[in-house]
């Protein structure tokens, strides 16, 4: 790296958390967990084992550790004494003694910026959410934050627009009233419109795209449709009936998920290609000389392949597998012959 | 050894919120369980743990009593140390657990979650559960978000390589970051260019290797003014001059063409095909777009349109 004797130089290189400068991360985050344990429990008075251990997401076995090693807590000068008495007799938790730390520690920047992006991230999209009750809770996260809260504003998300703002609406309309809608669908693999009933489930955003989450009255299955695809929206006069077995999709596992039986297609791109690898999840990039990329994508749709070469022209090629690039090569010659 | 650090920075953490005069090392090392009895050993362990405490958000001060020639000492003030009261209604208290998820499997979760904790210390009872209808999420995908976010929040300096779009290598870029903003998806972070001499944007994903400091904290000033919100919200605005494309496009085909045309009806001169007008702005993604449909979509006007995908057309010939 080119950073010579720059003033304060060096690497940043933490990945998530909760590792902070890579050393004991484990004795900081039980300390954090004790000093909001205490306050936890002030704050309600007295609180069950298993309901305290499940908001701090540890086991009822580790929760009594951490309630002996507080109630264990001696300071020796200038004579002994146990600044902390607690007791869980009985599975109940009570604080009866807790100098000095019966409140949680003040937010940290990176707390407060977190859930400041959050709220302020769901107070700005179209959808069923109680935006008044995101905007009182703004206002009171940032009094209590204070200059922790700060550096959020220097974070901006700008929500998928792309949608028309009618079908955002109503989709938002049919969620909030539980009602059927009937949409009116572009499938772009098929390029064609489909009509269909769907019972809306929720509104996903992942990947700064956002899709209704509904059961399929037609494929009678949980199905995700892209809301910039939906041509036309109405909310039916029905209630909402989504199956009892209906499973959510897993949002954090991602929405993609490439089969092996899905094709495996090589792609080589010039530099003005790069943007496929950006945009599309690939099992493989290498790097080619010149800036070029060679990347290896999975898809059940070999039209879409097709399609995707004949817009990148001369900034896309497909390598393998060899008969689609034949095939990609026969399609250009037949719209090329258009133009003659 | 885990425990008994725990045991040790809780002590301490006790002993200074309880204390209203500064407390010198040597009274801290009488009163907290677990410091070693060599002097050296023990100034080893307290500074860092003085350390870890300040790393996280612990408000250690400095000082000396008044009226007393003492040596340095410390204490923690519980107005510093305290979250200040905060009281949420249910419904608040649900969007709340609600803004958490966002970041879950990103590079803030353990933050968002940490944050949630302590609200949840305070007496709020954040659930997870009943806010309907609803479930956003903010991927922060490659490892720049991590360094850029800590250069904007502490207002530092940074120096990564970046592979701009088009060109053939990578280059050196020196950047004082004002901003990282989220625009459908994908990140950015907003900043002076040090090498350019002005604003610039650049996109977290095609920057490669790693994001390094090239200074300390508080050395980058934010220009009064600047709104990163605002920023991002200029780039949406369409670019003017829109204009109408000609198309001829095999009947009952090419429907991605056909969803945003103004006009659609059969063409006189040639059978089994339609004749479709559509408003465009960009002709290099316009014309990229029609070369997608093959030979289902022709392109008749504008000239520069007709021949962009020509263009594209032979490209994907050789």
């Amino acid at each position: 790296m080119t950073t010579g004797g720059a003033p304060g130089a060096d690497q940043a290189g933490r990945q998530g958390r909760p590792p902070r400068s890579g050393r004991s991360a484990t004795a900081t985050d039980r300390l954090q967990r004790l000093l909001a344990l205490i306050p936890y429990v002030v704050s309600r008075r007295a609180v069950g084992l298993a309901e305290t251990a499940a908001a701090f997401g540890v086991s009822e076995s580790q929760l009594v550790d951490d309630l002996n090693l507080l109630w264990c807590v001696e300071l020796r000068s200038p004579d002994p004494y146990c600044p902390i008495d607690l007791s869980y007799e009985g599975g109940e938790i009570s604080v009866t003694e807790a100098e000095s730390i019966t409140r949680p520690l003040r937010l940290a920047a990176d707390e407060a910026s977190a859930l400041l992006i959050g709220l302020r991230m769901l107070a700005d999209l179209p959808g069923p959410q109680d935006v008044p009750a995101l905007r009182r809770t703004i206002a009171k996260l940032e009094a209590a934050a204070g200059e922790a809260g700060a550096a959020s504003a220097q974070v901006a998300v700008r929500p998928d627009a792309r949608a028309a703002a009618e079908v955002q609406d109503r989709v938002a309309d049919a969620l909030r009233r539980g009602r059927r809608v009937h949409l009116s669908y572009y499938v772009p693999g098929r390029d064609e419109a489909t009509e269909r009933d769907a019972d809306p489930m929720r509104l996903l955003v992942v990947d700064g795209r956002s899709y209704l989450e509904a059961w399929c009255r037609r494929a009678e299955a949980v199905r995700l449709f892209r809301l910039d695809r939906v041509l036309a929206v109405t909310v039916l006069d029905v209630p909402a009936e989504v199956p009892a077995g209906a499973e959510h999709v897993d949002v954090d596992s991602g929405l993609y998920h490439p089969s092996e039986r899905d094709l495996r297609v090589v792609l080589e791109l010039t530099p003005a290609g790069r943007w496929v690898a950006e945009y599309y999840p690939c099992e493989e990039i290498t790097d080619l000389p010149d800036g070029r990329l060679s990347v290896v994508l999975r898809t059940p749709d070999a039209s879409w392949v097709r399609r995707l070469a004949l817009r990148l022209g001369e900034d896309g090629k497909v390598i393998a597998p060899a008969w689609l690039a034949r095939e990609v090569t026969q399609e250009a010659t037949a719209a090329l012959a258009a133009y003659a | 050894m885990s425990k008994q650090k725990t045991e040790r920075l809780l002590s301490l953490v006790v002993c200074l919120l309880s204390s209203r005069r500064y407390l010198t090392a040597g009274q801290i090392r009488a009163a907290v369980p677990g410091y070693p009895e060599a002097f050296d050993a023990f100034k080893r362990m307290f500074e860092r743990d003085k350390e870890e405490l300040r790393e996280l958000g612990i408000p250690l001060e400095t000082g000396t009593n008044a009226g007393a020639d003492e040596e340095v000492g410390y204490r923690i003030s519980p107005q510093d140390y305290e979250l200040p009261e905060i009281v949420l209604e249910p419904d608040e208290a649900a969007v709340l657990g609600l803004a958490a998820r966002v970041w879950r499997q990103a590079e803030l979760a353990g933050a968002a979650a940490g944050g949630l904790l302590k609200l949840r210390a305070a007496g709020i009872d954040a659930e997870e559960a009943s806010q309907p209808g609803i479930e956003p999420r903010l991927q922060t995908g490659g490892p720049a978000f991590g360094p850029l976010w800590e250069a904007v929040r502490d207002g530092r300096p940074v120096s990564f390589s970046y592979q701009a779009a088009g060109r053939s290598s990578p280059e050196r870029r020196n950047l004082e970051p004002w901003g990282v903003v989220n625009r459908y998806g994908r990140w950015y972070v907003v900043g002076f260019d040090r090498d350019r001499g002005g604003e610039r944007v650049f996109r977290l994903s095609r920057i490669t290797g790693a994001v390094t400091f090239t200074g300390p904290a508080g050395t980058v000033t934010v220009p009064a003014g600047t709104d990163v919100q605002r920023s991002v919200q200029a780039w949406d605005a369409d670019p003017p001059g829109v204009r109408t494309a000609v198309l001829r496009l095999r009947r009952g085909a090419a429907f991605g063409l056909r969803r945003h045309a103004t006009s659609d009806r059969p063409d006189p001169g040639q059978d089994g095909w339609d004749l479709v007008e559509a408003p465009f702005s960009d002709v290099s993604w316009y014309a990229d777009y029609i070369a997608s449909f093959g030979s289902d979509a022709v392109a008749i006007e504008p000239v520069d349109l007709r021949e962009a995908v020509i263009r594209r057309l032979k490209g994907a010939l050789t």
